[in-house]
């Protein structure tokens, strides 16, 4: 169940207010559905899932949440365009075999995206290589290089210029510190530098 | 789940028996022929009370009206899902009302080949004609409207069981509130349809089929025997037939005895099945389901299989095993994608398992727990409307 053992509580926190009532939402990689249920409760949403877990699945269908056990790209082609209001990817498009593809397909299907990841901007991560020596960690990656979930590396500054190369609206940047949302009032290049996790919701232009 | 103690379900069940059709009124059925009279052997579990919670269980090619509990308490053995049906089990019989039939054209109470032609006096034999598994629900149809069934809370089955599952969700869809089809698929590939012309070869070459009519005769046991042998093999995977037999020998004590006798435990295995099954098991109804299975495509008559699902209604579970190889998981994903191209509510669980496709037969306590989730869950859904 690697792709939700590094989702903290704080990113349901986070995208909670940010999601209409009665809206649809996918999750991919949902875990065991505790963001699709707290979404069902507090915001009496449409929920879909998708897991690659057998454990995960049969958590969410505990919750009585609906979910496709798999991959997320073949839990992805069979939605129509711009079926979901929104599509959430929290803290798993580094650890996806082809970000870009799957970041397309969630634009294709949902109105909205929200996609977190861990900053490998930080600047600890960056003292780590450059004074250190060895593969950085911090309160989000830390893992070694030789057991770490993620495969493609970015940091805040990597995605905005990604969405700005394939004409993707960026719609709200939420940096966040430790665990909370935060406004780094000296700009872009402080939450670059100091925000664990981004967090982007985007969308076509 | 705690165990209760239930009032309405002793675990002693009988097998009951519903005819219909007539001369007058006769049952049709998709190759354009008809039956005059249809008897179909089922079991009910639950109480009627409960009717407005009903669960349909749909049995395999093998399989029967024999889901749950015992015909008397000396049974030995009880009914082939008996670990999923009772007091506090998955389909809980405190709680739901189970029904479980026969298919037509088996040889287990339900009107097959083996059954007396009211026309004639005498059994079909190679007069029966071949069905689809859309003539076993229709059949079905008659015997839910008889007992009073409005609404099915699921239908629910492995395999064929599936087939019949997804079938009627697509030719009924305003009858099924959720569908739960387990190591299936939406057709026959060439792969199954292979094995199992293999298996109605063997018994067609048997001297004693004679043409299908061998019931005052010698049976074609060795034919259905060597059919059953051939399509067990594709029920296990390769995992399990090496934890179970690998190469061991029968008696390990001994060295390679350079004849064709039974050596290899495997061997002995599937001669086991082969026998046990000619013991229950008539070979006409064997050609008769097979060959219903292979005429399976529930696409066919539409654009495709998005088009069958155009009208469905139904909540869906869909499970497969890892190493079902009879029917592999892609299979199910298809049902699936067809589905969500749809905007049908599903939900698909690929469950890990080394015991291929009898892994529905096997595999209890993770099935057992997904569909006690999913049917939990739906009952919640149904209060709450």
């Amino acid at each position: 169940m690697y792709r939700h053992h590094n989702k903290n509580r704080s990113d349901f926190e986070i995208i909670t207010p940010l999601v209409k009532e009665k809206s649809k939402v996918l999750d991919l990689g949902c875990g065991d559905g505790t963001l699709l249920q707290k979404l069902v409760n507090d915001k009496k949403i449409v929920a879909r899932g998708v897991e690659i877990s057998e454990e995960g699945v049969a958590s969410c269908v505990d919750k009585g949440l609906s979910v496709f056990q798999g991959d997320i790209d073949e839990g992805l082609a069979d939605y129509k365009n711009k079926s979901f209001d929104y599509v959430i990817c929290i803290q798993t498009v580094q650890v996806v075999r082809n970000p870009k593809k799957v970041i397309q397909e969630m634009l294709r299907v949902g109105k909205k995206t929200i996609v977190s990841f861990p900053n490998f901007g930080h600047f600890m991560v960056r003292f780590g290589l450059l004074f250190k020596g060895i593969m950085p960690k911090s309160k989000t990656i830390p893992y070694e290089w030789y057991n770490t979930p993620n495969i493609h590396h970015l940091t805040i500054k990597d995605f905005r210029n990604f969405c700005g190369s394939l004409d993707i609206k960026i719609e709200k940047e939420i940096p966040m510190h430790n665990t909370k949302a935060r406004s780094f009032s000296l700009g872009k290049l402080w939450a670059n530098l100091f925000a664990h996790n981004g967090m982007f919701i985007i969308s076509r232009k | 789940m705690p165990i209760n103690k239930s009032m309405n379900y002793t675990g002693i069940v009988k097998i009951k028996y519903f005819t219909f059709a007539s001369k007058n009124n006769p049952f049709k059925l998709e190759c354009g022929k008809t039956l005059n009279q249809v008897t179909l052997a089922y079991e009910i579990y639950g109480n009627a009370k409960n009717i407005d919670k009903t669960i349909l269980i749909q049995h395999a090619l093998s399989g029967d009206a024999h889901a749950g509990g015992r015909y008397s308490p000396e049974d030995k053995k009880p009914g082939w899902w008996d670990a999923m049906i009772g007091p506090g089990k998955t389909f809980d019989t405190d709680k739901y009302y189970i029904i479980c039939i026969n298919v037509i054209g088996g040889c287990q109470g339900s009107t097959g080949p083996g059954s007396i032609n009211p026309d004639t006096g005498k059994p079909y034999g190679s007069s029966f004609p071949l069905l689809t598994i859309r003539d076993m629900v229709n059949a079905q149809v008659e015997l839910i409207n008889h007992l009073g069934v409005d609404k099915i809370l699921t239908v629910v089955g492995g395999s064929m069981g599936g087939m019949l599952t997804l079938r009627w969700a697509a030719d009924y869809p305003d009858r099924v509130i959720s569908a739960i089809p387990i190591a299936t698929a939406s057709k026959h590939s060439a792969m199954p349809i292979a094995f199992y012309e293999v298996g109605r070869q063997a018994i067609i070459t048997d001297p004693n089929w004679n043409g299908g009519n061998y019931y005052e005769k010698e049976t074609p046991a060795m034919g259905l025997a060597i059919a059953r042998m051939i399509a067990h093999i594709t029920y296990l995977s390769d995992e399990s037939m090496h934890n179970k037999f690998a190469r061991r020998l029968q008696d390990s004590s001994k060295n390679y005895q350079f004849s064709f006798e039974t050596e290899f435990q495997i061997e002995s295995y599937l001669h086991y099945q082969g026998t046990a099954f000619v013991s229950r098991f008539d070979a006409n109804s064997y050609l008769i389901i097979t060959k219903a299975m292979d005429y399976f495509d529930l696409s066919y008559g539409y654009k495709n299989l998005a088009e069958t699902f155009s009208e469905v209604k139904s909540k869906f579970l869909v499970v497969s095993f890892s190493s079902d190889w009879h029917y592999p998981p892609k299979e199910s994903k298809e049902i699936v994608t067809a589905l969500r191209m749809n905007d049908v509510d599903v939900t698909y669980s690929e469950i890990n398992s080394s015991h291929g496709h009898d892994a529905f037969l096997i595999e209890f306590k993770k099935l057992g727990s997904l569909l006690s989730g999913f049917l939990n869950n739906l009952e919640k859904e149904i209060s709450d409307v």
